[in-house]
């Protein structure tokens, strides 16, 4: 038999300052809450979903500082300071689906939603670098996240559909 | 109404919320809830001696620990056995909390509540279990050869053999001019929704009510099991199922352990209480599928005709069998396709192993038996060397034969019969979508090119819309808006959507004027659930049926309120006119206030429906075999399933050198009768292919000899990412309506992955000249089987007999 491991006292709180799209938060957190479970369970931001943390899948992928990143593969105090995008931060003015969110609907690009928020913000930060994607560049894009339903035919449409859209080809 | 919307492509009413990241999935509720987390098995079989709990104990933060000696009553008992059959005569379940022994790594064995998730996972690693180890069981040959047994009262493994049969087979087939053997396998996959499974509960102490959420396929079942186990009466029980990240079968099992023990926790301890499944519990404590021996002895004529097919088949069910013997009766009756061999006889044995349970994956046995039926057309072609369409098509039912008995009784105990079809046309259409008969001299192309490419053909016949029933729910409120309710759950497959566009064109309102709500017990009772791709036709059956009463209800008060006759009056965007009488018209909206008679008035519009200014006085206010309001609830129960069908090509590129398999075209032909929404059963196929890529190329649970599954994490099951899938699936349709339900419509969900496995392995079997008997197959796999093939000229397994 394998010995217990040893329990420390309660997890010692540390602060941190998170800037979540667009508001600053300020959270009192044990040192090993990953910033995934701090999003969904300490700010309720429950838009970001979790599908294996193992950094795999990508369902958790937001944005930090610009960047996508695995929230499940990162501790929430080493966020201090940082300024984060979920998918809740990805609508417009006037609460308007943003172009990546709508591309989707108009595509197709999502079935039980679940991967959804890591593509869309994968997607957002990507066609930021490369506005407008071949084919092959789109599926390049999203290549290292998982979907379990749609077969990604029409994510990868939805991905140049939401090119189209940045660029103000909206009624095409 | 002014647009139809049945048939049309309309965007769905789901993504809205889901695009916002506002869905509600299961692990987004409950914010107060304390977590559980699950002491597991970490072997695959042995005895417990003892469970030592006394350090959880010391961990702040937990609130309760249980095990298998805190289960009382009907928890006390094995989890049921939930579809009984006559041939299961040695069937196993096993206990929420694992009793005094466990029989695959992953088996619940104790479970802690704590504050947080953390708390519990450090808790639950404090438990210590002393175990007196058994040899384990692994893989079907070890459960044929029997050394061991997983379950000591259980001779030879074998939960189950059962025999379906049309005739003397093998009499048929030694009788024929030509006989072939094959020896087919199939490796074990699974479902891997990217949301896993979860449960929340809640005691409501104040109005001693019982609140369940669940990721399941089936609210109404869970409640039941929960009713049943708990002690508790149905009607105090709850069960709604939120927004659910995927299914694909495996979460129509229940109960799961959790499923019951969470809400026995948030009864004992009055507080909410959540279990939220990690993807690791996932692997090793849901269920898996596929994994399948196959034994095909085949007689047939010059044509490649069948005369005589034998089928045994060995399935490999896992260390409990909960779901029964569904899985190896489809396999073994959904094998014959759209073919009509004269005489079959199948025989299964479903054995125990000591892994994962086995239960419905997508698909459910079809890709098996699919696989078994294909691989046998591709070797009578070979034998004969004929084309493999060719000897398809000699076997075909022909469209003049509907409906068709197989003679065998389907999954759902009712005869097999087959209601329509249209097999040639759909030969015809996916030969013109792949290229079949062009082919020949793209191959001569690559290959002076130095390329090796092969092509590949699969046919199914998927038997879906299983009953026994399910049941709407619609009211109009005196808004206008209409409420519609369905029992089964949803997990993505935009019922929310479809079945507003029935009720749009049945009833004659708005599509944005509908709203659905699938899986919540408190709005429907009654229902069964979403597998078998059964949502479609059996809740949109039963929602048509309902809009219809609906319907004549309106009509009924409108033609009273407009003082016309029935017959002159249409309902359009929710307003009933009287034809030819402009302006003569009451708004549903008004038809609803005027369904109940008020004593009270609360609005403006309620005013109308107030006594002293509705109906006639001397009649009373609702007449006998009426009931207030503009609502109905109707429900549809078919005499038998309705057979969708498909066929599926494949060309693929191998590499000479390395052996990867690159997939140049794949296209699909589908027929599942009349289409509600094509953009949404297109989605259905993409996935299913992308899913049957998995399965063919990369998916398989890698179990070592002690019964560990090495590849239980998504770095190393190989799940498809869009880089594996086909770039484009072509997809045609054919739409032969059903004549079983009112719609005439057929099931989707699973038809994309039924004949990927067969369509593969008939594709590489091409290209290569090699023939392949083992699926999945990797490029390693494959490589292998050149070095083995190179040297001999004999095919591998199909060997060719009393060739005269």
């Amino acid at each position: 038999m394998t010995t217990p491991p040893q329990v420390s006292a309660p997890d010692a709180l540390h602060a941190v300052s998170l800037i979540v799209n667009g508001t600053a938060y300020a959270l009192e957190i044990p040192a090993r809450r990953l910033l995934s479970d701090a999003l969904r369970h300490d700010l309720g931001l429950t838009g970001t979903h979790v599908g294996c943390e193992h950094g795999v899948c990508g369902a958790c992928t937001i944005l930090v500082d610009g960047q996508p990143m695995r929230s499940c593969l990162l501790l929430a105090v080493s966020m201090d300071g940082a300024e984060l995008t979920t998918v809740e931060g990805l609508t417009e003015e006037g609460d308007r689906l943003g172009p990546v969110q709508q591309a989707f609907q108009d595509c197709h690009g999502l079935q039980c939603g679940f991967c959804t928020p890591g593509f869309l913000t994968t997607i957002t930060a990507g066609l930021r670098d490369d506005p407008d994607p071949t084919p092959e560049a789109a599926r390049e894009m999203i290549a290292g996240n998982l979907c379990r339903c749609t077969g990604y035919q029409n994510i990868v449409k939805s991905v140049l559909r939401a090119a189209e859209l940045q660029r103000g080809g909206g009624d095409a | 109404m002014t647009t139809k919307a049945f048939g049309a492509r309309v965007a769905r009413v789901e993504d809205e919320r889901f695009l916002r990241g506002r869905g509600r999935y299961l692990d987004d509720l409950a914010a107060d809830a304390l977590h559980v987390a699950l002491h597991r098995s970490p072997h695959a079989h042995a005895r417990i001696t003892d469970i030592d709990v006394e350090a959880v104990l010391d961990v702040d933060g937990v609130v309760a620990v249980y095990t298998y000696e805190d289960l009382t009553g009907a928890m006390a008992d094995p989890l049921p056995l939930l579809i009984p059959h006559p041939d299961l005569t040695h069937g196993r379940t096993q206990y929420a909390l694992a009793k005094d022994q466990v029989n695959y790594v992953g088996e619940a064995i104790a479970m802690v509540v704590a504050v947080d998730r953390y708390v519990a996972e450090d808790a639950a690693a404090r438990i210590v279990v002393s175990y007196e180890f058994l040899p384990p069981v692994v893989g079907l040959d070890a459960a044929r050869a029997a050394d061991h047994l997983v379950h000591d009262d259980v001779p030879g493994n074998l939960a189950a053999t059962s025999t379906q049969a049309t005739g003397d087979a093998m009499a048929a087939i030694s009788r024929a001019p030509h006989r072939l053997a094959l020896d087919l396998d199939i490796e074990r996959s699974a479902c891997t929704p990217l949301e896993g499974r979860g449960t929340v509960a809640k005691w409501d102490t104040d109005n001693g009510r019982l609140e369940v959420w669940s990721s399941t396929q089936t609210s109404t079942g869970v409640r039941a099991a929960v009713a049943a186990k708990l002690g508790l009466d149905l009607s105090v029980v709850d069960v709604i199922t939120p927004d659910v990240g995927g299914g694909f079968g495996v979460k129509v099992v229940h109960p799961w352990p959790e499923e019951v023990l969470v809400p026995m926790a948030a009864m004992a301890l009055g507080r909410p209480v959540k279990f939220t499944e990690d993807r690791r519990e996932h692997f090793i404590s849901a269920a898996h599928e596929r994994a399948q021996q196959q034994h095909v002895e085949v007689g047939f004529d010059d044509d490649g005709r069948i005369l005589g097919l034998d089928v045994e088949i060995w399935h490999d069910n896992g260390a409990y069998i909960p779901y029964g013997l569904i899985v190896p009766i489809i396999t073994t009756t959904q094998l014959l396709g759209p073919y009509k061999p004269p005489v079959y006889k199948a025989t299964f044995h479903s054995l125990y192993t000591n892994t994962v349970i086995v239960t419905p994956y997508r698909g459910a046995g079809r890709p098996q038996g699919v696989y078994a039926m294909e691989r046998t057309m591709d070797a009578i072609a070979a034998a004969l060397g004929k084309d493999r369409a060719e000897v398809r098509a000699a076997n075909f039912i022909q469209p003049d034969e509907f409906p068709y008995d197989q003679g065998l009784i389907f999954q759902d105990g009712k005869p097999l019969i087959y209601d329509s079809g249209d097999f040639p046309q759909m030969l015809d259409k996916v030969k013109a979508l792949v290229g079949w008969d062009e082919f020949a001299a793209f191959r001569d192309e690559m290959r002076a090119e130095g390329r090796r490419v092969g092509i590949g053909l699969a046919c199914y016949v998927e038997g879906t819309g299983v009953g026994p029933y399910e049941g709407g729910h619609i009211q109009v409120e005196t808004t206008g808006k209409v409420k519609v309710s369905t029992g089964l759950t949803t997990q993505g497959q935009g019922h929310q959507t479809v079945f507003a566009q029935i009720v749009a064109d049945e009833l004659g309102v708005r599509f944005e004027d509908v709203e659905v709500v699938t899986g919540d017990t408190r709005r429907m009772p009654y229902a069964v659930g979403t597998y078998a791709s059964r949502a479609a036709v059996m809740s949109g059956s039963a929602i048509a049926l309902t809009a219809r009463s609906v319907r004549r209800k309106a009509l009924e008060l409108a033609a009273e309120a407009l003082e016309a006759n029935v017959d002159d009056l249409e309902i359009r965007d929710g307003v009933v006119e009287v034809r030819g009488a402009p302006g003569a018209q009451i708004s549903l909206g008004t038809l609803a206030v005027l369904s109940n008679p008020l004593r009270y008035a609360f609005d403006e519009a309620s005013k109308a429906a107030t006594q002293f200014s509705v109906g006639d006085p001397d009649k009373v206010p609702v007449p006998e075999g009426t009931s207030p309001g503009l609502e109905s609830r109707d429900f549809y129960s078919p005499p038998r399933s309705t057979f969708a069908s498909g066929m599926h090509a494949v060309i693929v590129e191998t590499d000479p050198d390395t052996a990867e398999i690159r997939i140049l075209k794949y296209a699909v032909v589908h027929d599942c009768g009349r289409l509600i929404n094509p953009m949404i059963v297109e989605g259905q196929i993409h996935g299913g292919v992308a899913q049957g890529v998995g399965g063919a190329l990369y998916e398989r649970m890698v179990y070592d000899e002690h019964g560990q599954l090495l590849n239980a994490s998504f770095m190393d099951f190989l799940m498809p990412y869009v880089t594996e899938v086909p770039e484009t699936i072509d997809v045609d349709h054919l739409e032969t309506p059903s004549p079983l339900n009112p719609l005439g419509i057929k099931g989707a969900g699973e038809a994309g992955v039924i004949p990927s496995a067969a369509v593969f392995a008939s594709a590489i079997e091409d290209a290569e000249g090699i023939v392949i008997t083992r699926m999945p197959i990797s490029p390693s796999e494959l490589y292998d089987l050149r070095r083995t093939h190179a040297g001999s000229d004999e095919a591998a397994v199909a060997a060719v007999e009393g060739d005269s």
